[in-house]
């Protein structure tokens, strides 16, 4: 395994540790983290291992929001109803990403940003099923306190980052991983050696669509209320390629600490400039991007490059 | 020889363009034949018929025993149908080791990536670029990108193999190179049709020439023949100079 695997690893194993240090806020905060991290590492695994710019990421949350939301409503307990919202995700997107994944480039981006519509819209007129524009109430459990709460969604939310972060390790050392690579490079080379560009594009997107749903699901049992304008938000979507451009595409180090990096540029700016905070923020990113356009973990390697000059 | 290969009056149509016409062409076991014509003939159209990159609108594919004509080009490369692109195809990124992986990878369902980058290795090995192994594929040079297409459809284990222009843009040095591999890949069984507008190596290497102008065969059979048929020069040279030479006559 390689070394910025381990350091992955390390790293989520350490947050693990922060319930001993912080209050509420802070699992919030940390709660929020890992969501952002599942969510772009989820995206990187479409749109940085097979370079397909995908903006469904937020049709897929809603979706597993709903799933999960419906589920807790109707009573199943949220250790069933999280797998079945990532299952659920994952057969709907493979399902799709045969037709979807066809089109290319500024064309699949389109595609993919008006499944939040349809989904939306769909969740908007099942009514009786959703609550549609009213949204839906999810009942609490059982609780033993908010400190008590915010532990255990912060866990649960956690325990998916691990999983998800296992899962794209895996994804990138196996053989799906070495042909979405070559997808991504050369797709008309890809198809001459043999490779099922659709199979491997769709099990992708299934896979990128699958944590993200349990994510959305969890978030509906944390926040005990959702409705389509709040979990089919497009900015779902347009997060996690920012968080995955900060720290650099295709690394899941890089995208995880992206994500962390930009929810801490979020709340910083958020505290300090309530009244223009999303354009301090849009200005920090691009100023980001502008002067590291490979992200954050070139860094090192461009340190490393200049020294190697210098000797 | 058995057949390995026959189109049954294929065509394919693009738009208002009738790239091929009717064209019917049985290839044998063992084989290396030349497919020639002029620019815009339809040769490479033909290649990308038979592999299923565009399908034809017409006609049958039948490549050993079993019908092709709509299958997709991954199952095709599965069954043993390889190629080489006129314009390299490789995979920028990754090293040439991993390029000539991927196709022993994905052309066998069941290959590990520890295997195909040993067979990788042969492969390489064949074409002259065990040096360059763990190369960025983007930085070869032109003559080494084209070997490492030949070592990728290599790695495949191709029945037939078609070579789309590997020697355009070669220097004379680098062409016999690529000259010696192909007289190598023939005398070791593999079915070759090569598209080549380098009359010598085509008569150096093939034991049978096809010639294509304006979408229709116009020509099939031994070098000398074609060499002389008139249809053959009047597409190459104009119908002017054919009479002016004679052959008409």
């Amino acid at each position: 395994m390689s070394r910025s695997n381990l350091i992955l690893l390390a790293l989520i194993a350490c947050i693990a540790a922060l319930p001993m240090f912080g209050g509420a806020y802070a699992l919030r905060l940390g709660t929020i983290a890992c969501m952002y991290a599942i969510l772009a590492l989820s995206w990187n695994v479409v749109g940085g291992l097979a370079g397909y710019p995908s903006f469904a990421t937020a049709a897929f949350f809603g979706l597993g929001a709903y799933i999960g939301g419906v589920l807790l409503a109707r009573g199943m307990p949220l250790a069933a109803a999280v797998p079945i919202a990532g299952i659920g995700s994952f057969l709907v997107a493979a399902l799709l990403g045969a037709a979807l994944l066809r089109l290319r480039g500024h064309y699949f981006a389109i595609a993919s940003l008006s499944l939040i519509e349809v989904f939306r819209e769909v969740v908007n007129n099942a009514t009786d099923l959703t609550g549609g524009g009213m949204g839906l109430n999810i009942p609490l459990s059982a609780s033993a306190g908010v400190m008590a709460d915010a532990t255990f969604f912060f866990y649960a939310m956690w325990s998916l980052l691990l999983v998800t972060a296992v899962m794209v390790m895996a994804v990138s050392l196996s053989k799906l991983g070495f042909g979405l690579s070559c997808i991504r490079q050369n797709e008309t080379a890809a198809n001459m050696v043999g490779l099922n560009t659709t199979l491997y594009k769709s099990i992708a997107f299934g896979l990128s669509a699958c944590f993200v749903g349990s994510a959305g699901g969890i978030y509906a049992a944390w926040v005990h209320y959702i409705d389509p304008s709040d979990v089919f938000d497009i900015l779902y979507s347009v997060k996690p390629i920012v968080m995955a451009l900060i720290g650099g595409l295709g690394s899941p180090l890089g995208v995880t600490v992206g994500a962390f990096v930009y929810l801490g540029l979020e709340e910083v700016v958020w505290r300090n400039y309530i009244q223009i905070h999303s354009g301090v923020l849009g200005i920090i990113i691009v100023l980001l991007l502008l002067f590291l356009p490979h992200g954050l973990m070139s860094v090192g390697s461009w340190r490393w490059r200049r020294g190697m000059k210098n000797a | 020889m058995p057949e390995i290969l026959r189109l049954q009056s294929v065509s394919r149509r693009f738009g208002g363009l009738q790239a091929l016409r009717d064209i019917s062409l049985t290839v044998n076991k063992g084989e290396v034949i030349g497919l020639i014509g002029p620019n815009g003939a339809g040769k490479t159209t033909l290649v990308n018929v038979v592999t299923g990159v565009t399908p034809a609108t017409g006609g049958a594919v039948v490549f050993d025993g079993e019908d092709i004509t709509k299958v997709k080009t991954y199952r095709s490369a599965r069954l043993g149908l390889s190629r080489t692109f006129q314009i390299v195809q490789p995979f920028a990124e990754f090293s040439a080791l991993d390029n000539v992986a991927a196709a022993a990878l994905f052309s066998k369902p069941g290959e590990s990536l520890k295997a195909a980058r040993e067979e990788a290795r042969r492969h390489l090995a064949f074409v002259g670029l065990e040096a360059q192994a763990a190369q960025e594929a983007a930085t070869l040079t032109l003559a080494m990108r084209k070997r490492l297409e030949l070592a990728k459809a290599l790695a495949m284990r191709p029945k037939l193999l078609f070579l789309d222009e590997v020697n355009a843009g070669l220097n004379s040095a680098e062409v016999e190179r690529a000259t010696a591999l192909i007289h190598q890949l023939a005398a070791d069984g593999i079915t070759i049709v090569m598209i080549e507008h380098l009359m010598k190596v085509v008569l150096n290497v093939c034991s049978r020439i096809v010639v294509l102008h304006n979408g229709r065969l116009i020509a099939d059979g031994q070098p000398r023949d074609v060499m002389t048929n008139p249809a053959v020069i009047e597409a190459y040279l104009g119908q002017q100079y054919a009479q002016r030479a004679g052959v008409h006559g």
